[in-house]
Order: structure tokens, then sequence, then C-alpha cells
């Protein structure tokens, strides 16, 4: 029995990445923008948005956790085989644009928390791109999965700046169990925002090629399973401390907008150096962390999906497209932040329609994939899975299509 | 005159009948590779109200205008096992290159148009990856035929020759009907089986243990990453799992029965033949972190009382060893570990020489439930290839290669 549980133990470490990294490159630097703007103007109101946005993010990643590694092939391979080379070239192109807006926002969200330690943009998001791409170019598998486990650690720093200020922490558990709405449409636009940032569709070709790239399959798909669950579970609660922290330092002596993460930071000074600078290495961290993966999961899951050669440990003359792609996104992505009057907020506008257009085809794809037999033998959706499946999928699409209509509202004025 | 034809062009061209009224477009094109390996044999025409049979030897001439018939006895589509359809089991299914020795995606499929026996047949000639093939299925149906064919001109094609193609089909008996065979993985290097084997899903990999000869398998099988192996063999039909398990080194096979359900190592064991088993078994009472875990127990001793030509001799007998051999060793009558001898000093020995001469340097051995780290230590500390194991009463029951280190310093 004791030997059992050790052994249970044993594997739940040895398949523990994939679910865990894709969480935490999750709250990047537009998702702490949101849970900053969210703490920030409406303090601890939106906080129960929370559990069931890590109970929508458990239903869509435990299908992609599922179909990796039953099948032992990545989403875009999968979306291939049975829907063939069109779509899967509509669907990889999609990705490509909303990744490439991502990376933009983080390479702004390094630019932005450096400039608050005084390093000019000039200096800091060229060195930040060097190093990104030599880091997956030079890596393996698994040095660089270790250094991403790292970087997971780091987003303590959240924690330790919400303690730091001393928020209402009977508010703050009250906010998480009490759902409010109102009819404002700044409230309501926020928290469909909230989700939209949360469950993007990167994730999904992100997680299921990294559960494949590990080797896990139905032998260890149960630890697998746990390790997905724990992932979104300490994403939402990495979120609650953001959330915390910003109502406790901004809402709580006025509520008001923010335009960026790194203003939250600079909300926290009056509070301590610590606090501050926590926040603001927590947003360098994240922006860094994703900046790494966004460049590097497109990369993949094209080539894999066109079928071109892929790979960090193919030359550069063996894999030409993934090498391109890769670093096309990496410098152009890093390249706009330092053009100067680059209409950055317009960008992330854009961005948020194509995820708009994009997880909806995507979150289909999977549900009908996951369900057919001979993909997924006895692994199929049960009629329980299959009816929460589609729930969430439904919900997730409303909510998409919600932030679509106001994102293009926005882009229009 | 021989002229190309690629299956994205095949589709949808339209079929006339001999008075040149139009029957329908290709829908898709098979194979019968139990008749002919590369010839297509039907031509599935969609048009009205179900698909027709086209059988190669019912046309006069292909070009991309069209498809012309000398015969118009067609037949209802209905689907035969032993036929290999294009369009549905080979465009954008994976298969191995064995030539370039990776997996890759089938784009498109490239045909020859040739006149035999006077038909006009299309042979296979490549199956097309790449950019050019992508390019190609993009357009197909959008632009005409010949823009699509200039537009492609200027990118390099990506193709591999259907001799090198080899398909991937999970069910046996499907295998058999389509003239699928893997005789062509078998004679790849095992790392590189090792490898394509990682690219496949589940199903595929499986089958591909399942079919190869045993001896294959277990090479290949020792290369693949240690949790995959697992998965492997419990896949496999126990009979067989045991079959390849036999022909690995005992260390290995210990190392991978260890990763398994203890029913399922118990399973195959109990269909392995009696001596390797029990060879297996004594390694599997080792913990991970034990030097006795890392240990082969396949080596050459030699009585210490004996002359090199004693100890060539003793070579001569365990000759299925000597590709990985780099040193022997000198016991007593009790088998206690006395001595090592690096091969190469026996070679240049004359063969009246003690054996008890050629002994290099101390001797260096590690109990065999000393903690791995350890193992690690002496292999980097003394430079070594190899390190004899004995049991408490100094009794040599193994040996750890370098090999066998870097593998796990690799994993670690």
């Amino acid at each position: 029995m004791l030997k059992r549980i050790r052994r249970q133990i044993a594997i739940f470490f040895t398949v523990i990445g994939p679910g865990f990294i894709t969480a935490m490159v999750d709250n990047d630097a537009g998702g702490i923008f949101t849970y900053s703007q969210a703490g920030a103007k409406y303090g601890y109101l939106s906080l129960w948005t929370l559990a069931p946005i890590a109970l929508l993010l458990v239903i869509t990643q435990e299908m992609n956790a599922r179909m990796g590694a039953v099948t032992g092939k990545g989403l875009s391979d999968l979306i291939r085989e049975e829907y063939g080379l069109r779509v899967t070239f509509l669907v990889m192109t999609l990705l490509v644009l909303t990744n490439f807006t991502n990376v933009m926002a983080n390479f702004a969200g390094v630019a932005g928390s450096l400039e608050l330690f005084s390093v000019p943009r000039w200096v800091s998001v060229p060195i930040a791109a060097t190093l990104v791409w030599i880091l997956v170019v030079k890596g393996t598998y698994h040095s660089v999965e270790k250094i991403f486990l790292g970087a997971c650690v780091f987003y303590v720093s959240y924690v330790i700046s919400a303690f730091l200020i001393r928020p209402d922490w009977e508010q703050a558990l009250a906010g998480s169990v009490q759902p409010v709405l109102m009819l404002d449409p700044d409230y309501i636009t926020l928290l469909i925002g909230m989700v939209g940032t949360s469950i993007a569709p990167w994730m999904q070709f992100y997680l299921q090629a990294s559960v494949v790239e590990k080797g896990i399959t139905e032998r260890e798909y149960a630890e697998s399973r746990i390790e997905v669950i724990v992932g979104c579970v300490t994403m939402v609660v990495i979120a609650f401390f953001i959330i915390v922290a910003c109502a406790g330092a901004i809402w709580a002596h006025g509520p008001r907008d923010i335009e960026d993460a790194a203003q939250a930071a600079q909300a926290l000074r009056p509070f301590g150096q610590y606090a501050f600078a926590l926040f603001a290495a927590g947003l360098f961290n994240a922006s860094m962390f994703a900046a790494s993966i966004l460049p590097l999961s497109t990369a993949y899951s094209v080539c894999e999906g066109l079928g071109f050669e892929a790979g960090v440990n193919k030359s550069f003359r063996e894999a030409p497209i993934f090498y391109w792609l890769y670093t096309l996104l990496i410098v152009l992505g890093a390249g706009v932040i330092l053009i100067p009057g680059f209409p950055l907020v317009r960008m992330i506008l854009l961005s948020q329609v194509l995820n708009g257009v994009l997880l909806p085809l995507v979150l289909i794809f999977m549900v009908l994939l996951v369900n057919k037999k001979d993909l997924m033998g006895r692994w199929v959706n049960t009629r329980f899975q299959n009816t929460i499946a589609w729930l969430a999928v439904v919900i997730l699409i409303g909510l998409t299509l919600a932030l679509l209509g106001i994102s293009l509202r926005d882009m229009m004025r | 005159m021989e002229e190309l034809l690629y299956f994205t062009e095949l589709l949808g061209l339209k079929v006339y009948d001999l008075r040149g009224r139009r029957i329908g477009r290709v829908a898709d094109a098979a194979l019968v590779p139990l008749i002919d390996p590369s010839r297509v044999d039907r031509y599935l025409v969609g048009g009205g109200w179900a698909w027709l049979t086209i059988r190669y030897d019912q046309i006069r001439a292909i070009t991309l205008d069209g498809i012309h018939l000398q015969d118009e006895r067609l037949t209802p589509y209905h689907d035969d096992e032993y036929m290999l359809r294009i369009g549905r089991d080979l465009l954008d299914q994976q298969i191995v290159d064995v030539d370039g020795r990776k997996v890759v995606r089938v784009n498109d499929v490239t045909f020859l148009i040739r006149q035999e026996a006077g038909v006009t047949v299309l042979r296979i000639l490549e199956v097309d990856v790449g950019l050019r093939s992508v390019l190609r299925r993009l357009f197909q149906g959008v632009l005409p035929r010949r823009w699509i064919r200039r537009l492609q001109s200027p990118i390099a094609p990506n193709s591999i020759r259907w001799e090198h193609c080899n398909i991937i089909e999970p069910d046996p008996l499907r295998r058999l009907r389509l003239n699928i065979s893997y005789s062509m993985l078998e004679k790849l290097h095992p790392a590189d089986l090792a490898d394509i084997v990682e690219e496949l899903g589940p199903e595929e990999r499986e089958s591909i243990f399942a079919a190869i000869d045993s001896e294959v398998a277990a090479e290949a099988l020792s290369e693949v990453d240690p949790r995959m192996q697992a998965s492997i063999l419990e896949a496999l039909e126990a009979e067989k799992a045991a079959e390849i398990v036999e022909e690995m080194a005992p260390d290995e096979a210990a190392d991978v029965l260890a990763e398994l359900e203890e029913e399922t190592s118990e399973e195959i064991l109990e269909e392995m033949d009696a001596e390797p088993k029990a060879e297996v078994r004594e390694l599997l009472e080792f913990s991970e972190d034990q030097a006795g875990s890392l240990m082969n127990t396949e080596y050459v001793a030699v009585n210490e009382e004996g002359t090199a030509r004693d100890a060539v001799e003793a070579l001569q007998g365990n000759e299925d060893l000597l590709e990985t051999l780099s040193a022997i060793f000198l016991v007593d009558a009790g088998g206690a570990l006395k001595g090592a001898i690096p091969l190469g000093r026996l070679f240049i020995a004359p063969p009246s020489t003690p054996l008890r001469e050629l002994v290099s340097g101390p001797l260096i051995s590690v109990k065999a439930t000393e903690h791995r780290d350890r193992v690690f230590e002496i292999f980097d500390k003394y430079n070594l290839l190899n390190l004899p194991v004995v049991d408490e009463e100094g009794r040599l029951c193994g040996v750890i290669t370098a090999d066998d280190i870097i593998s796990v310093l690799r994993q670690g």
C-alpha cells in the first residue's frame, strides 16, 4: 500500500510540467493587467469569478491532456488528420496572428516592468528578445522545462506583495464566494475580459503538445490530470492575490482605471519598496516567461499541423520554416515595442477579436475530436463529461463573442 | 512521353465518355497493393447519385484537362478492403520516410503518367511534403491547375520516393490486405527506429513492436524513453513482450520490467525462458538506487590460475558479447573477484602468459548494495570504462559499463 502511494507520488513528479507551466503562462502580462484593473476599479467585487474560471479551465485543459496522453499527437496534428489541410491552415493562420499580438503584449510587459527600475526599453527589449531566442535554440527540452518550472516559483512574489499591502482579507473572502452582478457595462466587460484572458487558444495547443513531448501515456494519465488541476487552481490563486493587492493598494484609496500593469506596480510604491519591487518583478518574470513560450509553441503547432520539420533538436537547415517562424515572432514582437507611438492598445484589442474568432473554432474541434472512438478508444467523453464540456464550450463561446463585440466597438471609436 | 500529375490535380478532374460527354469528376483514386504496389488501379468518380469505379485499363488518356475513357462499362463504387485510397488513407496521414529516417506527413502525391500496353496509367512516383505541396493543397480547386503549377515553380520540391515510404497500419489484418510490411523498418539502425517510433502515436508504435523481429525490437526498445518502453510492453501480448525482453541485455530488461506494474511484469517473466528469467529476477531484487540495478550480468570471467590462451578460449565461447566487451575478469575457484584485464593487453600477450601477470593496476570494484551515486563518483574518479560488481562475500556478480552510466546520467 505504502509502496503504491510512493509510486503514485513518484509518477506525479515525473509528469509535472505541462499543466503547471501552461497555467502559469496564462497569467502573462495581459492577464496581470486585467486582474490589476479588476482590483483597482472594482476592489474585491470580481473575485467570485475566479472559481468558475478555474472550473472552465480544468474542463477544457483536461480534454487536451487526455487527448495528448491517449493519441500521442498534438492538437494541430489531430485537426490536420481529421479535418484536412485547409482547415488546419486557417486555424494556424489565426493562431499565428493572435499569438503574435500576445508576444507583443508580453514584450511590452518586459519593457514596462523594467522601466519601473529605470531601465530604458531600447536596452531591455533587445536583451530580453535575445535571451528568449537563445534559451530555446540552445536548450534541450528538459533544461528548458526546468527553467520554466523555476520561473513558476517566482509567481509567489504576488502573494508576498499582497500580504505587504495589508488588504482587507475579510472583504476579500466575502468577495470570493459572493457573486455580484451589476448592470454597469464596464463591470460586465471586465468580467468577460477576465474569462477571455484566462482561456486562450494557444493553451490548448501548448498543453497537448507538451503532454505528448513529455511522453505521458495512458498509464500516467491519472497523475497528469491531477497536475493539470493543481496547475489551474494555482493559476487562479495567483490571480486572486493580484486582484487583492490592487484592491488594497488602489481601490481602497479611490477606485480608478489603470492603463497598464506597470501602472499598478507604480501605485504600490506608498506601501514600501518591497511591495512595489515584488509586483514589478512578478510582471517581468511573467512577461519573459510568456514571451519565451508563445513563439515556441506557435512554431511547433504550425509546423506539425502543416507537416514541416520542427524541433529545437533539429538544425536550421533541417527545419528552416520552424526557425524562421520562431525568430520572426520574437524579432517582430519585440521590434514593434521599440517603435515610438505604436498603437499597442489597438493591437491588443485586435488580439481579443482574433481570439474571439479562434477560440470557438478550437473548442468545437476539441469536443468533436475527444468524442471520436477511433482516436480515443475507451477514453472518449462520457455522457456526463460531454454535457459539461458542451456547456463550458457554449458559455465560453458566448462570452468570447461578447468580448469580440466589445473589442470591435472599442476599435471603431 | 512521360509526364507528372499531382493528386491535387487529379481530384476534380473531369471524366469524359467515348462520345465526349461528361460523366463526373474524380473524387479519389486507389491502389490495390497486392496486385501492383504503385499503379493506380481504380478511379472513383462522383457524378449524380453515387460514386462510380473506373478500372485503370478503361482509360484512354489522362491530361490536365480531363480523363477520356475507352470503355464505358463502369461499376458502382463499393468499399473494398484491398484498396488503399489515396485521399482517405494516405493524404494528411503520417508515414515513415525510411531513407530520411523520419516521420513525415503526406501533403500530396506525385504520379507519373505512362503508356503501358495501350492504356494510360498513373504510377505513384513520390509522396510530397513541404511548402510546395502545401501551396498546391491550399489553391486546389480555387485557381486553375496550370496557374498553380506556375505559382509553385520557384519553390524547391520536397518529396520522398514511393519505394522509401512505409505506411504504418495498426490493424494486422488490414496490413496483410494492403500488403504493408515493416521489413524496411527492421533494416534501420535501432536508434533511428527508436526516434521514429517515439514520434508516432501509441497504436502505431505498438503495432511496429508487435510485428517486427524480436531482436530488432529489443535493440530499438532499449533506445526508447524509459516510460514509453513500459507502455509499449504493457500493450503487447505477454508472449511477444517476453520474446523482446529475452533479447535485451539483462540489466536493461530488469530496468524496463521494474517500470511496469508488478502484475504485468510477472506475466512477462512467466513467459520467458528459464535462464534469462533467472538473471533478470536476480537484478530485479535491487532497488533503483543501488549499484546492482545498474549492472549487467553478461560478462567473461576466467580462473586466475589460467593463461592468456584460456582467456581467449573463454572469449570464443562468448562471441555475442564481443561487440561491447572491454575487459575480462579473474576469479578464484569460489568465484571471488581477483582482478581485471583490459582486452587490449590480452591481445598482445603471448598465449602462455599467466593471466596474473596481465592484471592492470589495483582492482576497483563495488558491492551490489552500494548507492549508485557512489558508482558515478568511482567512474569519474578513476576514468573507468567498466566496473565489476561483487556480492557481500566478494564474489563477482556483474559489471557496470560506462554506457549504462551515460544513459542514467542523461535521464537524471
